[in-house]
């Protein structure tokens, strides 16, 4: 087996051009991911920055209206530029400024990615080049201007699906052609060794911090995490800390779209089956000759056919669950969580909270749920009036 | 079948080979077969016969957009291996398949192979399978005496002497950075890439490909190699032409093949 594996998944498929790169950061990630200055530099943004640590906030009035489990909310929707995203992005900018790159390029579906990206290369003085998908463009328009205005050039991606898949796709052409000078800033947990262990590490604070600030109210571990899962970097990220405690329930929400019977659906782990594809062994909705497959969610965040290859392992061995929640429910949450907490999710994150709206109900009063709010919604809003039969916008 | 690729690469007077790659299915099966017959007569030494997927990284738009033209005519890859067994009562040209790892995983890697040899398919390129990964597939290949062909590019560097050395059937050298495509000018240096791969495996023949546009740059490139691989130039003919391609396209190969062969 070569490098990167979780069990049988992971790896490193990807053409010639880049072995050199992707070895190059493998070798400078495992130079300074223990090195006490770079890791101050790094705490010191996440804190001074990025506003970090974020809330762990008690759900008092979702607790009460479902009459079950006690819910707590991780608030990454708090952090600077509005997700879980930034916290990944400062990582690997800092260190490609370490390996003296000048130049970031990324892929994004929503936009956050590549939101996250263009404001760290801001602050860091880095080129920085987006790759998003034509439809996801459309989407999510006002995210496109953010990252104009943050100094970054995007490029609308035409082929494929135009979403997602097909902007990781165009990102990894972009970087066989323009390597010596420039960095990939993947934004999941997928991809070639060594991004789903590098982009983890620099999302395992969102555990680590749960873990923390659950003990101080608490005094003890939560009975279940939640999360919802596309590449599957938030959920990563909430679940690591998590992983040595067998007692501890982790549960993937993944975008089922119109239903996994469906197929309009996102569920790679529901619906998909093995394969190789964007640099990674794992599992792909993919059709019985191996192509890949046109997913489909309301979310743009979660529109991708994989899943990062450790979730993929996590599921295997039985130690995490990965429930599909559809397009309807996940709406419903959004409005819900609006309601009852004056809280705006992201229609990613509204995925997880829609599970646990099922969840909560079925458990004692004394259990506790800590679920991760990825991102704030307000990137949704346009969106969910049209789901509502709503124009807010002029088309 | 390995030996077929070596035999391919001397059998001309200047030793250098020229291997045409078309995408089957594109613009259809029956004119993928017709092809094959047609670039063997006009001077091809081995035929890269794409197998389409949805998503090749590894390609620029115009052998993306054929992957996308045979993918939307339902093409599958029991369908390609169904046209490689008629070609085969016609011709015993080196065939090489060139496609994705997950085209071959999830058929079967096994399976797969069976039936590439079965075919007397010589060998098989998979762009995203780099040295790290290719024992999952050369294995099995090797068990069949197909040869798993690596590709080696400007940035391997210090790789390229590993690579060759367990290097089957050619080494793909990759000419430039990107993706699959026409380029006005290669700048890398071949020569020195070749030689590399000649310290770490003196008897495996290189050929170079990406971004060949003409005959003159496909003998540029093979004067300093043992042969031109040429794609997209080719492709973008298909697009062009689409049914009514045969004809061109054998024009075309000619040309290069004359080139590459010195003629």
């Amino acid at each position: 087996m070569s490098k990167g594996r979780f069990g049988i998944h992971g790896g490193q498929y990807i053409p010639e051009t880049l072995m050199n790169a992707v070895n190059e950061l493998e070798e400078a990630y495992n130079r300074y991911k223990d090195d006490p200055e770079f890791k101050k530099e790094l705490k010191d943004l996440f804190n001074q920055y990025a506003n970090r640590p974020s809330l762990l906030y008690y759900a008092k009035n979702m607790t009460e209206d479902l009459g079950g489990a006690k819910i707590y909310l991780k608030r990454e929707d708090l952090n600077h530029t509005g997700a879980h995203k930034i916290n990944n992005c400062i990582g690997q900018c800092l260190l490609a400024k370490k390996m003296g790159k000048k130049r970031v390029i990324a892929e994004t579906g929503a936009g956050q990615h590549g939101v996250a990206t263009a404001t760290i290369a801001a602050l860091m003085g880095l080129e920085c080049e987006i790759f998003m998908g034509r439809e996801d463009c459309e989407r999510q328009a006002l995210n496109v201007y953010r990252m104009k205005l943050l100094g970054a050039k995007v490029h609308p991606v035409d082929s494929g699906t135009k979403t997602l898949k097909d902007a990781v796709s165009e990102t990894m052409r972009e970087w066989t052609n323009r390597v010596e000078d420039t960095h990939y800033v993947l934004g999941s947990v997928m991809g070639p060794h060594p991004f789903p262990t590098m982009v983890r590490d620099f999302q395992a604070v969102i555990s680590e911090e749960i873990k923390d600030q659950l003990f101080q109210v608490e005094g003890r571990l939560p009975d279940a995490v939640v999360a919802c899962v596309g590449g599957g970097s938030n959920a990563i990220g909430t679940f690591y800390h998590f992983i040595p405690h067998k007692e501890v329930k982790l549960i993937g929400c993944e975008a089922a779209g119109r239903g996994i019977h469906t197929k309009e659906t996102a569920a790679t782990v529901n619906t998909g089956s093995l394969g190789i594809f964007h640099g990674m062994k794992s599992y792909f909705c993919q059709d019985s000759y191996g192509q890949i497959a046109p997913v489909y969610s309301i979310s743009a965040g979660l529109d991708y056919p994989g899943v990062g290859p450790e979730h993929a392992n996590l599921y295997d061995e039985g130690r995490a669950e990965y429930v599909p929640v559809t397009d309807d429910e996940a709406v419903d949450a959004f409005e819900y969580l609006s309601r009852t907490e004056g809280i705006i999710p992201a229609i990613e994150s509204a995925h997880a909270i829609a599970y646990v709206k099922m969840l909560a109900p079925t458990m004692k009063k004394d259990e506790i749920i800590v679920v991760t709010v990825s991102g704030r919604g307000d990137k949704d809003v346009a969106a969910m009036a049209r789901y509502r039969g709503e124009q807010i916008y002029d088309e | 079948m390995t030996n077929r690729i070596r035999e391919a690469f001397l059998k001309n007077a200047n030793k250098k080979a020229f291997i045409p790659f078309i995408t089957s299915g594109d613009p259809s099966l029956e004119v993928t077969e017709q092809l094959v017959y047609a670039m063997e007569k006009a001077g091809a030494d081995i035929i890269e016969l794409g197998i389409p997927f949805s998503d090749p990284t590894a390609e620029g738009p115009v052998i993306q957009e054929a992957n996308l033209r045979a993918l939307s005519n339902n093409i599958t890859t029991d369908d390609i291996f169904k046209m490689v067994e008629n070609i085969r009562k016609n011709t015993q040209i080196p065939l090489v398949f060139m496609t994705y790892a997950n085209v071959v995983f999830h058929y079967g890697t096994e399976r797969f192979l069976d039936r590439c040899q079965g075919l007397q398919v010589d060998g098989i390129i998979l762009p995203d399978v780099p040295f790290e990964e290719k024992e999952e597939f050369a294995v099995s290949c090797q068990e069949r005496d197909i040869a798993f062909i690596s590709l080696i590019a400007p940035t391997s560097h210090e790789r390229i002497k590993k690579i060759a050395e367990s290097a089957e059937g050619f080494v793909y050298c990759v000419s430039s950075l990107g993706v699959t495509g026409t380029r006005s000018e290669i700048t890398t240096d071949i020569g020195s890439m070749v030689s590399l791969v000649k310290e770490g495996n003196p008897s495996i023949p290189c050929a170079v490909g990406f971004g060949i546009s003409n005959a003159a740059s496909a003998a540029a490139m093979a004067k300093v190699s043992d042969g031109a691989i040429v794609g997209s130039a080719i492709v973008k003919l298909c697009g062009k032409y689409k049914e009514d391609c045969i004809q061109p396209v054998a024009d075309f190969v000619k040309e290069l093949a004359d080139a590459v062969h010195g003629l």
